[in-house]
This record gives structure tokens, sequence and C-alpha cells, in this order.
């Protein structure tokens, strides 16, 4: 990441090899760049520089090797939250993307409903993942909530309180989030595939089912691309969710890489760990986008309308 | 998050649409009616099930939400919830917000707007200007929870812990490379004989950019703003980790100290949820339509 960004004070010269044109824009680009660099390039650099000391938070920062490498790879913590991370992020896809799917075939066929579906679709993600996380805490309440309210046995569970449970409410409410955008984004999919098409696929006697497995789900195959980056990199960012709803527990069976990284950091004033926390999760990001691009097979900008 | 480039989505009259017979026979062709439409309008209730209930407990009172089925509108409703909120500093939580968005967002969007413009403009003649289009693109995919040990690092040594800026500062970082990659595919689009014939009636470049290139890319302009500024406000970890006292509380870090504070009080709970996504359902009343299909554009390249 890093070759890409002289730093700036070289900028001003190296700028603009070819003159002409570009000199007079060139200068625009600099506060967007400044304020990046400031806040983003040079925290990542500085977050791997930091897995190398030793910091408590507040007193002075010491080298300390890879102190901070060993005691993070022989603590269990961190296998069990990349685990965790993992079962959220495939449990959230697998639950989502079906469901997406669907829901956005049948918005893109009915025109009557789509506008007043997307309007309400859309309110969830207005809402504060603190928001939604007490809203859903209080819903989930053993004693005043649903359950308690309603009567109803199977209802009234410890759901925040058993491991297991509160992994399944996790990935629900994560849905409850954002199936409706992952929908919306389908159904602006399927909207862009050509009409002839679907005709050819008629006059050769598909039914709709093969239509579907034939014409739409292949021809969708960007925008599941995109929609599962969406979600699967956007997983690793479920940190304010957790941490209000289950702050990590019960026990630690929500405790994702990000919650993991907070918690060695700022509760156990552990920077040096956390740091080597941190620079995981950039690489599980960075690594699965790179993925998921992959399996997009080679460059996307490839028209997917192609022979239409 | 590597967003796939793809074909751009006809912004303007789909032509699929255009023809009447093809789009029906189309619809005939896709329905799958009863198993989309059903978890289609299923899940319509499972998402607004909750809020229906978020928004009349909010009226209960105490006693009345112990007893009552949780569906049943209250009987007799109040609002003390509400002002036991308002009495509990949610109006300094809501000012914070306010400037903490304002503050992050406009700023963000402005630079944004303008890194876009020289990458569209000066990319083919600047090896530097694909360079930083290559470094917001890679900027992308990293999250922000990932860099905030640092960004603790950095704001205390600029004396800024505890303070608003410290929140607004890398709020504006991090909203650079989407707004960046959103307004650009809209500024490419822009025709290039409108550019030149600004060329030729002597333009700056800067002239060209408030004058041609701002009222063409107007629609994407709002819908960056609305979409950064809902993050900001809605932004958890960078105040949690930034800031300490309670005078420098935003909104969701207030609705979760009340939780703690009140957390048996469900309705007042639930009445803070509602105040603090009033403005924002009403901002998405009056920009809805340029958000839904800004967004559905911009997420589709």
């Amino acid at each position: 990441m890093t070759v890409l960004a002289p730093p700036p004070d070289r900028v001003a010269r190296s700028s603009n090899p070819t003159g002409g044109r570009s000199k007079p824009v060139v200068w625009m680009v600099l506060p967007a760049l400044v304020m990046f660099t400031a806040f983003g390039v040079v925290p990542l650099l500085g977050v791997l520089g930091l897995s190398f000391t030793q910091w408590d938070g507040i007193g002075e920062i010491k080298p300390a090797g890879l102190d901070s490498w060993t005691a993070v790879f022989t603590e269990p913590g961190l296998l069990h939250s990349l685990w965790v991370t993992f079962l959220v992020m495939a449990l959230s896809w697998v639950f989502q993307t079906p469901m997406s799917l669907l829901i956005g075939v049948f918005l893109a066929a009915h025109k009557r409903y789509r506008g007043f579906l997307a309007v309400l679709y859309f309110i969830p993600l207005l809402l504060s993942s603190a928001a939604i996380a007490i809203t859903f805490s209080a819903l989930l309440n053993p004693n005043f909530g649903l359950g308690a309210g309603l009567g109803i046995e199977w209802l009234n569970q410890d759901w925040l309180g058993q491991g297991n449970l509160a992994l399944g409410v996790l990935v629900f409410v994560v849905s409850w989030q954002f199936i409706p955008f992952h929908s919306l984004i389908y159904q602006g999919g399927i909207r862009q595939i050509p009409t002839s098409m679907f005709e050819a696929a008629e006059i050769d006697g598909a039914g709709k089912v093969r239509t579907f497995f034939s014409i739409t789900l292949p021809q969708l195959k960007y925008t599941i691309i995109t929609s599962s980056t969406l979600m699967v990199v956007g997983s690793l960012t479920f940190f304010d969710l957790i941490f209000v709803l289950t702050g990590g527990g019960p026990g630690d069976s929500t405790r994702v890489l990000a919650l993991e990284m907070y918690q060695t950091g700022f509760k156990a004033n552990l920077m040096g760990p956390a740091s080597v926390i941190a620079v995981i999760l950039v690489l599980v990001g960075l690594g699965l986008a790179l993925l998921l691009r992959r399996l997009g097979g080679g460059s996307s900008t490839d028209s997917q309308l192609e022979g239409a | 998050m590597a967003i796939s480039t793809r074909p751009a989505l006809p912004r303007s009259g789909e032509p699929a649409e255009v023809d009447q017979r093809g789009t029906r026979r189309r619809s005939a062709l896709l329905r799958w009616n009863w198993i989309g439409g059903s978890f289609g309008w299923l899940w319509l209730v499972v998402v607004m099930l909750p809020i229906y209930w978020i928004v009349i407990t909010s009226f209960k009172t105490r006693a009345n939400y112990y007893v009552q089925n949780p569906f049943v509108p209250p009987t007799e409703p109040t609002l003390d919830n509400y002002r036991q909120v308002i009495e509990a500093d949610f109006t300094r939580y809501f000012g914070n917000s306010l400037v903490v968005t304002a503050g992050a967002t406009l700023p963000a969007v402005l630079i944004s707007f303008m890194a876009a413009y020289a990458i569209v403009r000066g990319s083919a003649g600047s090896r530097f200007l694909r360079s930083v289009n290559g470094l917001f693109l890679m900027g992308l995919a990293i999250p922000l929870q990932a860099v905030i040990i640092p960004i603790y690092l950095i704001i205390i040594r600029l004396q800024m812990y505890d303070t608003l800026m410290a929140i607004i500062l890398p709020s504006i970082a991090f909203a650079i490379p989407l707004s960046v990659l959103v307004l650009a595919n809209f500024i490419r689009d822009v025709p290039k004989e409108l550019f030149e014939s600004m060329r030729l009636d002597g333009a700056t470049e800067w002239g060209t950019l408030w004058r041609l290139a701002f009222p063409l890319t107007r629609p994407a302009l709002v819908t960056v703003t609305i979409y950064q500024g809902l993050g900001v406000w809605n932004g958890f970890i960078l105040p949690l980790i930034l800031t300490q006292s309670p005078e420098q509380r935003t909104l969701p870090l207030g609705l979760w100290s009340f939780q703690g504070q009140y957390g048996v009080n469900v309705p007042a709970v639930l009445a803070s949820v509602v105040l603090t996504t009033l403005p924002i359902l009403i901002c998405y009343a009056v920009g809805r339509r340029q958000l839904l299909s800004g967004l559905t554009a911009g997420f589709g390249r």
C-alpha cells in the first residue's frame, strides 16, 4: 500500500512529469490525500509498527521485538476469535444471500410493490447499530421481552445468555439489518439483464426454475460478487453491534477479532498484542477482498451484457 | 472492499422498461410468485415488527409495559419517557452529533469531490494521480477498527483526546475513499465536449469544477453526503475510544450509556432510540428517492 503513496513533501516536485494539461488539477487532490494519509495510511503503517512495541496506552512506547507476536500466537484467544469471526461471516452470508436473491427477484418482477417495499426495507439501514442492538436485547430479554410478554414458551429463552443462541441471534440481527439492502442490489442487477435472454429461454421451453438457474443466476455473477464482498468484508466490521448486543459474551462466544482487539488494547491495556490482532484484521480484510475479486475472474469491467 | 466495477446502471429511463410488452413478458418469466413473494412480504413483517414495537412501547408507562401484550398499543399513552430522555442530557448529545456529522461530512465530500475531479481530469497525464486513485481504492478495504489504536495515539499526540475534533478528523479520512470512487464515476459521465467548450471559453479548471462538474453531479453529491452523514451520525467506535467525558458524547454513545443506566426502564430506553433515529427518518423522507437511486447506482458499478 505504501508504494503507491509518495510522501507528501515529494508530491510537488515529482507530481507531474508530463507537464501540460494535468498540472492545473493535480493540487486539487492534495487536501483529500493529506487527510487520508494522516488518518488512514499513517495509522495503517503505525499499527504494524506498534505491533513490535510495548505500550499500555498512556505511558512510554518501548520497542519489544516479536514479543507481542509470540504472545498473541501462543494464546488461544486469537484462534478462537478467528473462528468466531469466520462463523459470523459464513453464517450471515449463507443466510443472507439466498434470501436477498429471492426477494430481489420478487422485487424486480413486481414494479407495483417495489417502490413501497423499498421505502420500508431501507429503514433498518438508517438505525445505528447501537440502537439496533439495544432494541433486540430488550426484545429478547428473558424476563421482560417478547417471549415473556406473549407467553410463548419457545420464544422465552435466555437468547443472549447461551453461546450458540447468542451467535444465532447475532446472525439474525445482522440479516435483519442488511437483507433489505442486498435485496435492492440484486433487484438492480436483475433489471439489467436483457429481456431478450428471458424471451430466448422461453422460446427454448425453459421453465421458471430452469430460467432462474440458467439465465438469472449466471447473469448476476458480478452482482453476487459485489454483494458478497460487501457482506464478507462488512462482517469484519460488526464491532458496535456485537459490543452493545453481547459485549462478546456470553463468555467469549461472540468475541470476534475486532472485539478481541478492543478488549486486549483498551481493557487489558496491552496495545502491542492488540496491534498484532489489528494487523491480522487488516490482512484478513484485504485477503478476502482480493480473493473475491479473483473469483470474479480477472477484469470485472468486462461487460456481462456481452452477446446480448 | 474491492467493489467490482460493472457497466453503469442506466440512471434515467431504464431501456428494459421502455418496451411495455417486453417488461410484461419478463415479469411473467421472473414470477416466482409464491416463493419470492411470500419471502418478500414475510421479511417485511420481520423488518417492521421490531420498529412498530419500538414506537408503541416508547409511549407506554413502565407498569403498562410489564403487564400488557407487547404488540398492543398503549392503553394510556404517555410522553413521560420522552421527557425523561430529554432531561437526561440528550439535547447535548444531539448537538454534539450534529456538530460532528456536519463538521465531518461537508469537508469530506468537498475534498473528495475535488480529488475525484482531479483524478478524472488529470489521470491521463499524471502517474501521480493514478497512484493516488489506487491508494484510495485500496483504502476501501481498510476497516476503521483495525487502525483505531494508531489513531488513538495520533489524537493523543495532537492533544485532541476527548474533543469533538478527535471524532471529526478520522471520520473525514475514512469517508474519502468511497466518496471519491462514487463521485469520480459520476464526473466521468459528464460529456467531454462540455469540458472542452469550458476550456475554449477560457475557464480555469477551478471554475470548471464549480460551474460545470458541480451542478451536473449534484445528485451524486447529495447521495454521497447523505450516505456519509448517516455513517458519521451512527458512528460508535470513534466516540467510544477517542472521547471520555459525558460532555463530548454523541448520540450512539449516549444511547449505550443510557441503556446501562436505565436498562430496566425499557420504554425510556426505546424513547431514546426513537429520538436518535427521528432526524434520520426525516432526512430519509425528504431525500429518499435520491438516496435509493443514487446508492444502487453507486454500488452497482
